[in-house]
């Protein structure tokens, strides 16, 4: 009985958020394709940011250890104190394909994200930071010793 | 059947603290299975929606260069204890799960 009540609540739950904003083909639609599947670090810029210069800022800072054992799992943690942020990209230069992750962010996030990401070969970490002035980056250079990617 | 997403929420002073693992194995499509000699096939998230009381307060686009069971964190103002907080991911498979919370 409690399997039934759980897996009630369960589809119930699933179904109330695929009707709202969750459509799988609509935001499969959505997804950057040219942006991911770029192989060259400036192609991938170009393709999220289209027409934009970016220019650095000592606003951002990516929390990643310097040197890291395991390519496969890298913490990142980005943080900046720039107003009207809009998203937070992640990229690696040196990755097969050079985006690893964007997030938009609502008007009341914080300047903060924070996941674990893959890094194939010794590589610069980039953080843009997408606000209403602009578009903004800093970047970090990580030291890998096994290869990520696979 | 127990949902891939752990997710926790911290409140403080009208900040909420929002981190999530997921169950999911984030395959880059790049290895090669050492018993068939076969490409195991990209299996990665795309897409993650999170909503905060029904509006998205985060929305993620994702590569296959997410870590495996991938760890996010991300902080916002203006919740409240009460408010509900959801959390819905879809994968290239076209795969889906989501989970909603209490804060």
């Amino acid at each position: 009985m409690l399997r039934r009540a759980s897996l009630k609540l369960l589809l119930s739950g699933s179904l109330a958020l695929l009707g709202s904003v969750l459509l799988p083909v609509k935001v499969l639609a959505k997804w950057n394709k040219a942006a991911f599947t770029a192989t060259d670090i400036n192609a991938a810029l170009a393709a999220c940011f289209p027409g934009q210069t970016i220019n650095r800022s000592e606003q951002i800072d990516i929390g990643v250890h310097p040197v890291v054992e395991n390519g496969a799992v890298v913490p990142v943690k980005i943080n900046t104190g720039l107003p009207n942020i809009e998203s937070i990209s992640i990229f690696v230069d040196k990755n097969p394909n050079p985006l690893i992750a964007n997030f938009d962010l609502s008007p009341n996030c914080i300047g903060f994200v924070s996941s674990r990401i893959k890094v194939q070969e010794p590589s610069n970490i980039i953080a843009v930071v997408k606000t209403t002035a602009g578009v903004f980056k800093t970047q970090t250079f990580v030291e890998v010793h096994e290869a990520g990617c696979g | 059947m127990s949902s891939s997403i752990r997710l926790r929420t911290k409140l403080r002073d009208g900040i909420a603290t929002v981190s999530t693992i997921i169950r999911h194995p984030m395959e880059t499509g790049f290895r090669i299975d050492p018993e068939s000699g076969e490409k195991i096939p990209a299996h990665y998230i795309k897409h993650i929606t999170v909503l905060h009381n029904n509006n998205a307060v985060l929305s993620c686009d994702w590569s296959r260069a997410v870590a495996k069971n991938p760890y996010l964190s991300f902080m916002f103002e203006g919740a409240r204890a009460g408010d509900t907080l959801s959390l819905s991911w879809v994968d290239n498979a076209g795969q889906t799960d989501s989970v909603e919370t209490r804060m």
